[in-house]
């Protein structure tokens, strides 16, 4: 294929998107970064965010969990804990978690004990790119 | 000599059982179907990670500092993480593993060696607490709804414990899925990890990769998804050891009730035939005195 990137994004679940793609951007441990076709070969980790993807003129976003993004002869390998379009996101559940870890971090900070801060962190961090992600791209 | 009706309803009794056997049987072999299917998706992520890893280990290797998490130390506290089910009904699949933990943990300890436990599943709590050990992690409500984040949680508390030396190795053990009828008791050692093995590919073996960032951090930050990947394969493989059990029990159980069914029908037969002999003979008996008498 000339000009065109294959896009692999496999989970833990199943492979989330195997396609010919124009463009493809993401959430690297250093940074955001963009491929386009012809990039040289490339390996970072991903940080929990988002990935997006270009064809055929229109974007598609995806959250993504921790993981890892190869790039190699125009072919983009993402390894990620999880991914899911932001069309399934469920954001009456990404609320839900949301609050949730607002409430154990406020807990964790008045001092209660048997609470994991950095989990909570981490699950705060997650629920705010889900919520983000899904509320501000989909009435686009 | 009991009656023909206590028999006739403890036919119905054994019938009732049999119908709930190989219903259970029945529920057991979807889910293990499901599982070996998460089984299947989970694969290929599995591998590439692992093909990752392994060569990104040759390309860190060469530069020298060693990601915490690869270091060894000499060995005075072992953390033993079990793997059951919470659910009995399926065999000798939990009595298989907790005895070879409770095996392996005295070995340990025979050596002089500190042993932590953390467990999986409600059945292995159940067995050390009865036994008065102390648990450093418990995780139940786990099977059945396995998710991907489970292992990262225990990876994550594993690697904890193993960075900040409060222990100097990890084990797990678990049951592995051999087949329907059969399941092998695993132990494996977690942390600190050996070399990492691939399947080998045609790749050619030195790409010229820019690495963000450079190889050895990279290699660390990726090291606890190495962790992560065999705990979730552990899980799952326990996960459909554990239905592969219960269906073969349930089966089992299914043939006893047909077994009782045999047998006690007979009796019944054989109760209900005494009986007939035994009306057969008063009225045999009272013809031949109503004869007499008459004559």
């Amino acid at each position: 294929m000339e000009n065109k990137l294959k896009l692999e994004v496999i989970t833990p679940y199943g492979e989330v998107i195997n396609e010919e793609v124009d463009e493809v951007y993401a959430t690297g441990a250093e940074g955001d970064f963009g491929v386009f076709p012809g990039h040289c070969a490339f390996m970072t980790a991903l940080r929990i965010g988002s990935l997006s993807y270009k064809k055929d003129g229109q974007i598609h976003y995806l959250f993504t969990n921790r993981g890892y993004c190869e790039v190699l002869n125009d072919r983009v390998l993402v390894l990620v804990g999880s991914a899911e379009r932001i069309e399934e996101i469920d954001v009456e559940r990404a609320k839900a978690a949301l609050a949730r870890a607002e409430e154990r971090l406020r807990k964790a900070q008045a001092g209660e004990a048997d609470i994991d801060y950095a989990r909570a962190q981490a699950a705060l961090e997650r629920a705010t790119i889900r919520i983000q992600l899904a509320t501000k791209l989909i009435p686009r | 000599m009991p009656t023909l009706r206590d028999i006739r309803k403890k036919i119905k009794a054994i019938q009732g059982t049999k119908k709930i056997t190989s219903a259970m049987k029945m529920v057991a072999a979807a889910k293990l179907r499901k599982v070996q299917d998460s089984m299947l998706r989970y694969r290929p992520y599995a591998v590439k990670m692992q093909q990752v890893l392994a060569d990104l280990s040759g390309a860190a290797e060469t530069r020298g500092d060693v990601p915490p998490i690869l270091l060894r130390r000499p060995v005075k506290t072992v953390e033993v993480l079990v793997i059951t089910s919470d659910k009995g009904l399926c065999g000798a699949f939990n009595a298989n593993i907790l005895r070879a933990a409770h095996k392996e943990i005295n070995r340990l300890k025979e050596q002089g060696l500190n042993v932590v436990l953390s467990v999986v599943g409600r059945k292995a709590r159940d067995y050390f607490k009865r036994r008065d050990m102390t648990f450093k992690n418990v995780w139940t409500g786990i099977s059945g709804k396995l998710q991907y984040t489970h292992a990262q949680v225990i990876a994550k508390e594993m690697i904890n414990a193993y960075v900040t030396e409060a222990v100097d190795e990890v084990v797990i053990i678990y049951n592995e899925f051999k087949s329907v009828i059969a399941q092998k008791v695993v132990i494996n050692r977690l942390l600190p990890i050996g070399r990492i093995d691939s399947e080998p590919t045609e790749q050619p073996t030195f790409i010229p990769f820019t690495y963000e960032p450079r190889a050895p951090e990279l290699f660390a930050m990726l090291l606890p998804i190495y962790i992560e990947i065999q705990i979730y394969r552990a899980l799952l493989e326990s996960q459909a050891a554990e239905e592969a059990a219960r269906m073969t029990a349930m089966d089992n159980a299914t043939k006893n009730c047909d077994e009782l069914i045999r047998k006690t029908t007979l009796m019944a037969n054989k109760v209900r035939q005494a009986s007939i002999t035994k009306e057969l003979m008063d009225i045999v008996g009272g013809v031949e005195a109503l004869k007499q008498s008459e004559g």
